[in-house]
C-alpha cells in the first residue's frame, strides 16, 4: 500500500501519477466511519441486556451471555485467523474495498459484543453463585476475568482506536498510505492476539460449563 | 504476536512537538502505552475486587492500583496537553463521541453492579475505576487518530 493515492470518498483514486499498486480510475466507495443505521440495532441489543438483567432470569441471561460471547470468539478468531493474512495479500484497491465496508461495522459490533457478554455474565454468574469464591471452580472463574481483562486492555487501548484512525484516515481527501498500513497491522496483530487469548476463554468456558 | 512499536516518547523537558521529525513520524508522548498500563491497573483492582466475593477483603490493595491508574491518567493528560502544533479539533470531536458511547458501557457495567447490591467501599472503587475507564479509552481513540491529522 506504499504510494497509493485516494481521492475524496466516493471517487477517484489515482489520478495524476498513477500509484504503486492502484489502476488509475479505482474508485473508493464512500463510508460512514459510524454506521448510522446500525445504532438502532445496538440501541436495541443494550435495551435487551438491560431487560435480561433486571429480569434476572437463567435463560435470557444465558441466551444473552451465549450469543455475545460467541460473536466476540468467532470475530476474533475470524479476524485474526482467517482475514487478517487474506487481507495482507490482497491488491490495494480490493483491501480499500474490504476496509471500508468492513471496519465501519467493527465499530460497533465489537464494543456491543463484549458489553453485552460481560454485563450478562456477570449477571449470570452471580445468579448461579459461579462468582463466588466458594464456587468449586473457583480459579477457573478468575482465570477467565484473566483473560478477558487481557484482551480488554489490548482491545480498548490498541486494537479499537486503530480501527477508527484507519477509517479516519481513509476518509482524508488524499489519504496517507503509510498510515493505513500501519494502522491495519496494528489492526490485525491485535485482532491475532486476542484471537489466541479467545483459545484460552474456549478452554475455560468449556470446563465450566462441563464442570 | 505484538503491535508495532507506537511513536517514540519525547522524553524532554521542552514541550513536545507534534511536527513531523525528519524520519517522517511526530514525536509525540507514550499516551498509549500509558493508556494502557492505567487500564491494566483498575483492570487488576476489578479482578482483585471480584475474585474475593463474597468475603470482605481489604480495599488498600484495590485502592493503591486505583490511584496509581489514575495517577497515570493525569499524567497523560499532562503530557498530551503540552504537545504543541497537536491536532486538537480532531482529538476533541473524536473524544466527545467515544466518551459518549464508553460512558453508555460503563453505565451498563455500573448498573450490574447495583443490581447486584455492590455497596460502600467496593462500589466506589469500582465505579471510580470505571470513570478512569470512561475517560481513558476515548482518549487512546481520539489521540490515535489525531496524531495522524493535520493540526
Amino acid at each position: 500500500m506504499a504510494q497509493a493515492v485516494v481521492s475524496t470518498p466516493g471517487s477517484v483514486i489515482g489520478e495524476g501519477a498513477p500509484p504503486q499498486g492502484v489502476p488509475a480510475g479505482f474508485e473508493r466507495p464512500d463510508f460512514q466511519i459510524v454506521p448510522r443505521a446500525g445504532l438502532p440495532i445496538v440501541a436495541a441489543v443494550l435495551g435487551l441486556l438491560i431487560a435480561g438483567i433486571a429480569v434476572n432470569e437463567l435463560w435470557p441471561l444465558m441466551f444473552l451471555h451465549v450469543v455475545g460471547g460467541a460473536t466476540w470468539t468467532i470475530v476474533d478468531l475470524f479476524l485474526g485467523f482467517v482475514l487478517g493474512p487474506i487481507l495482507g495479500s490482497m491488491p490495494i484497491p480490493a483491501r480499500i474495498a474490504l476496509t471500508t465496508r468492513l471496519m465501519p461495522k467493527m465499530v460497533l459490533i465489537m464494543p456491543t459484543a463484549v458489553t453485552v457478554t460481560l454485563a450478562a455474565g456477570w449477571q449470570l454468574g452471580s445468579h448461579l453463585g459461579t462468582v463466588q469464591s466458594a464456587y468449586a471452580l473457583h480459579g477457573w472463574v478468575v482465570a477467565s476475568y484473566i483473560v478477558v481483562g487481557v484482551m480488554a486492555v489490548i482491545a480498548l487501548g490498541l486494537l479499537e482506536p486503530a480501527n477508527i484512525a484507519v477509517l479516519t484516515e481513509l476518509k482524508k481527501p488524499q489519504p496517507n498510505p503509510a498510515v493505513i498500513e500501519r494502522l491495519m497491522k496494528r489492526f490485525i496483530y491485535t485482532a491475532g492476539a486476542t484471537g489466541l487469548m479467545q483459545v484460552a476463554t474456549l478452554v475455560i468456558m468449556t470446563k465450566l460449563a462441563s464442570g | 504476536m505484538s503491535a508495532p512499536a507506537p511513536p517514540a516518547p519525547a522524553a524532554s523537558a521542552a514541550p513536545a512537538s507534534a511536527a513531523p521529525a525528519a524520519s517522517g513520524e511526530r514525536r509525540l508522548p507514550p499516551v498509549t502505552q500509558l493508556g494502557m498500563v492505567s487500564l491494566a491497573l483498575i483492570v487488576a483492582a476489578g479482578i482483585y475486587l471480584s475474585a474475593h466475593l463474597p468475603n470482605h477483603v481489604s480495599l488498600t490493595p484495590a485502592i493503591v492500583l486505583l490511584a496509581v491508574s489514575a495517577l497515570v491518567l493525569a499524567g497523560n493528560l499532562a503530557s498530551l496537553s503540552r504537545v504543541r502544533g497537536f491536532a486538537w479539533g480532531a482529538f476533541f470531536a473524536v473524544a466527545r463521541w467515544a466518551a459518549l458511547a464508553y460512558l453508555v458501557i460503563a453505565g451498563m457495567i455500573e448498573y450490574v453492579f447495583l443490581r447486584n447490591h455492590t455497596s460502600g467501599g467496593p462500589l466506589v472503587v469500582l465505579t471510580l475505576s470505571l470513570l478512569v475507564f470512561a475517560v481513558h479509552v476515548p482518549v487512546l481513540i481520539a489521540f490515535t487518530v489525531a496524531r495522524y491529522q493535520e493540526p
